[in-house]
């Protein structure tokens, strides 16, 4: 299982490929070759979105998801996914899936802590923006939690700092992609 | 942490060593801890950075979020430690003596990796490891880092740090009244009533001298926790 974490130099990239060789995963750099690209997700949007340019890493993710080829986002990285963010006053984003990243209304902003997913599980988030997309398939308080359209997936919270549940969810994950089954031929 | 080595005192005096902090990071991750703090308190005081290599073994370890402070002066800091496995940076002194440092790395980070601790004594902001003293309020410092980019307030209370009395919940209260953003309130922790009551007003309670002798008491003290009625996730 070959894994590339897209290095956009926006901050913790490190956990995700701790968390990954942890689970057998063999990193790479190759976005394409790869049989899962991750995007992970810590930083702003307007920056993140430069970076990915800067890289070449928007064409490289729109190309394999036009593929169907796995990609999984995480926080930020599944709002990049959308249309577009209001973060830093409202920046286009790779546009893959339909919907917007909105900034949260309720309670103490960011949202930083664990919290209770739709599957029972207890994860960490840390966003002060959140998803707002008919593809959700799994929310925590009312807001999004996990989309999924196509070959991608993407979890707003983080699976990498959620202890023992956050890796039996990443386990899944690379057990979907090994089946192909998050695959789109 | 001071020299690579966890040290805690009392008041922020009389530092002693408690345990290497790749061990005890293990310890405190695999016991269940929520997250993980680590302050190189003697960093400004040195002029030095702090341990990037250090951060890196850590984190090694780790599967829950993880802070780090200590010595941080500009974004490029910052950044080395993200990229050894840190998830925040907590910014002290530096940000005092220049506040811009807040919004300059919200706006690189995201305010979800910029934690500001504040060390206050009788309600006054003290800096450098509370060596100095300085002449703002910690409520008003709060709010201003708040609006500057703070993604958190991490509020220690010199007056209650090391003691294991409890929390100093009367500027815990003042200061998660005052911001909109997550309190970690810190200084004082002795037994789990004192983390309940910490609780119901700050967003998270910061844990130090009472574990760091014993860490299986974080085993218990979540179990206490979960039986007093405050909401403790299931680690396993």
């Amino acid at each position: 299982m070959k894994v590339a974490v897209c290095d956009y130099r926006a901050g913790n990239i490190r956990s995700v490929e701790i968390a990954m060789r942890r689970l057998g995963a063999e990193l790479t750099d190759d976005v394409d070759g790869c049989d899962l690209a991750i995007l992970p997700g810590v930083g702003s949007a307007a920056s993140a979105m430069d970076a990915l340019k800067d890289q070449g890493l928007d064409v490289a993710l729109k190309q394999r998801f036009a593929d169907g080829k796995p990609i999984l986002g995480i926080c930020l990285g599944l709002q990049l996914m959308l249309q577009s963010s209001e973060e830093d006053g409202g920046t286009e984003c790779l546009g893959l899936l339909p919907g917007h990243a909105y900034r949260l209304r309720e309670g103490r902003i960011p949202r930083i802590g664990w919290a209770q997913v739709d599957d029972g599980a207890t994860y960490y988030f840390a966003h002060s923006y959140a998803a707002e997309t008919p593809k959700a398939t799994a929310w925590s308080d009312g807001i999004v939690a996990e989309v999924r359209d196509g070959s991608f997936l993407g979890a707003q919270f983080h699976p990498e700092k959620s202890g023992a549940p956050g890796a039996r969810y990443l386990a899944k994950v690379l057990e979907e992609v090994r089946s192909k089954s998050l695959s789109r031929a | 942490m001071a020299g690579g080595r966890v040290v805690k005192g009392i008041k922020f005096q009389g530092l002693r060593d408690v345990g290497d902090p790749v061990d005890l990071g293990a310890a405190y991750s695999d016991r269940g801890a929520d997250e993980l703090v680590f302050l190189d308190v003697k960093a400004t005081l040195e002029e030095r950075d702090t341990l990037v290599g250090l951060v890196r073994r850590v984190a090694e370890q780790l599967s829950i979020p993880f802070t780090v402070g200590g010595g941080i002066r500009t974004i490029a800091d910052a950044d080395a430690l993200l990229r050894a496995g840190a998830d925040k940076v907590s910014i002290n002194s530096a940000a005092l003596a220049r506040p811009r440092l807040i919004t300059e790395l919200a706006e690189k980070l995201g305010s979800q990796a910029v934690v500001v601790a504040i060390d206050a004594e009788g309600g006054r902001v003290k800096t450098r490891a509370g060596t100095t003293e300085t002449t703002l309020d910690a409520v008003e410092w709060a709010k201003e880092a708040e609006e500057r980019g703070a993604g958190e307030i991490l509020l220690t209370s010199i007056d209650a740090d090391g003691t294991r009395e409890g929390y100093d919940m009367a500027v815990t209260r003042a200061v998660a009244a005052a911001v909109s953003v997550p309190v970690i309130a810190s200084g004082g922790a002795g037994d789990a009533s004192h983390i309940a009551e910490a609780l119901e007003v700050a967003q998270a309670a910061l844990l130090a001298s009472i574990l760091h002798e014993d860490p299986e008491r974080l085993t218990s003290l979540r179990e206490e926790l979960r039986q007093m009625g405050v909401k403790i996730r299931d680690a396993a």
